[in-house]
């Protein structure tokens, strides 16, 4: 019994649990500067910023600084121009019109004019964004360079982490999707599930921006799969699509808008799957904790913290789950781009 | 005449502030509805695969890892529902 004992204390499952909570519980103190501005708080509004993109960084609602980040804008009027976006707000905090352009609803105009601008600012999203592609080159550098030193021999460090979880995905995920021709895909599906990997576990640290949460950036990842899965459609993938083989001439009359409705609705999809899956996690892990705010007592603070440590947990596994299906979509409609007409 | 004016303001009033109130109540029915569908379908998934690991406890394993999956696919299906409730219930409190 007592062996049993000792050896929970200092298992490693233990010291884990432990740790992950520490740190998921500390995410509600990045609120809880923004409860003393007057004392009431509007919880809706507080959850739209976080989810949001915007054109400044605040790290703790403004406790511990705030990042203004650069604003480039281009129109045909004024040309090229970049400033830091700390010039539309003013000592108090209120919105200012800086040199002919207005920030209104995380949008900037010109001021008299109705002309389009086209801004390019590295805004909290973009910022993110750099950040994890910093993240993912340094990791994947460190394991390729781990592979080609110990060629033949057993795995070590950083690359005895991914290497198993690359198999994974090229043995389970790749292969049996897409079949024979799986090595011109395997690189651009193992960049996509890292990226969507890694970009949902840092949108879930305390302070950090929801990059996969955003639908633009999802819509990008699902146009490259739409890409990927038109440009490698065989001659029998068009036709099973435009006049599906082996069905009577009534019946095709249905299926074949069917079909082409169905080359665009899958990529969007893939789009909204994503984007709702992490942005409705975050909305509800934020509520929580704005519930101890609302309620303004230390002992639904504490019930509260026990809730958002679950949910957390539950946020980790649908980071990873949401990652394979991407993944696994993926690789299914280029495996069904590429081997149409043999089963016919 | 001014009594006219009067209760049509009113009228007005009430019915700005009835829409907003009912938009507000139609997100939280519409969030506690796709609540019902989740649990529906999850449920569901957790039963068969329950049964089936009671057929055959050796691939409990390969059970397991397909309820997840599934069980992530259909929570997105709810989460549709509740993020277009909330953003119902911003634009109304607005």
């Amino acid at each position: 019994m007592k062996v049993y004992f000792n050896a929970i204390k200092h298992s490693g499952i233990t010291k884990f649990i432990f740790s992950v909570s520490l740190f998921f519980t500390f995410s509600a103190s990045s609120l809880a500067s923004s409860s003393d501005e007057g004392g009431k708080i509007n919880p809706g509004k507080l959850i739209m910023e976080e989810v949001t993109d915007d054109y400044s960084w605040h790290f703790f609602d403004g406790k511990y600084g705030k990042l203004y980040l650069p604003v480039i804008v281009y129109s045909k009027e004024r040309g090229l121009e970049v400033f830091s976006s700390h010039y539309f707000y003013d000592e108090h905090h209120n919105p200012v019109i800086y040199k002919g352009y207005v920030l209104e609803h995380k949008h900037i105009r010109l001021e008299g004019s109705d002309e389009y601008i086209y801004d390019f600012s590295i805004t909290k999203n973009v910022l993110m964004l750099f950040i994890l592609a910093t993240t993912l080159l340094w990791v994947f550098i460190s394991v390729a360079r781990g592979f080609r030193k110990n060629e033949g021999k057993a795995p070590s460090g950083i690359q005895s982490f991914f290497e198993p979880i690359i198999l994974y995905i090229r043995d389970e995920i790749v292969k049996p999707n897409i079949g024979p021709k799986y090595e011109r895909y395997l690189p651009y599906l193992l960049t996509l599930f890292f990226f969507v990997w890694f970009g949902n576990f840092m949108g879930l640290i305390p302070g950090a921006a929801n990059l996969t949460g955003n639908i633009a950036v999802t819509m990008v990842l699902a146009t490259g799969t739409w890409i990927l899965t038109t440009i490698s459609g065989t001659k029998n993938y068009w036709i099973h699509i435009f006049y599906t083989p082996g069905i009577p001439l009534l019946l095709k009359i249905i299926i074949v808008p069917v079909e082409i409705i169905g080359v665009f609705t899958k990529p969007i999809s893939l789009t909204i799957r994503l984007f709702v899956a992490i942005t409705a996690g975050h909305i509800v892990l934020l509520s929580l904790i704005m519930l101890t705010f609302i309620f303004h007592s230390w002992l639904v603070g504490i019930g509260s913290s026990l809730l958002i440590l679950f949910i957390m947990l539950i946020e980790l596994l649908v980071a990873t789950i949401q990652a394979y299906i991407f993944t696994m979509f993926t690789s299914l409609y280029i495996g069904m781009a590429l081997d149409e007409g043999d089963s016919h | 005449m001014l009594s006219i004016f009067l209760l049509d303001t009113s009228l007005a009033i009430l019915c700005v502030t009835l829409g907003t109130g009912l938009a507000t109540m139609g997100a939280a029915i519409g969030a506690g509805l796709a609540a019902i569908g989740a649990g529906i379908g999850i449920g569901r998934i957790g039963g068969s695969a329950m049964e089936a690991i009671a057929r055959q406890p050796e691939v409990a394993g390969k059970i397991q890892t397909a309820m997840l999956f599934i069980a992530a696919l259909v929570e997105v299906i709810a989460l549709f529902g509740m993020d277009i409730a909330f953003l119902i219930s911003q634009s109304g409190a607005t």
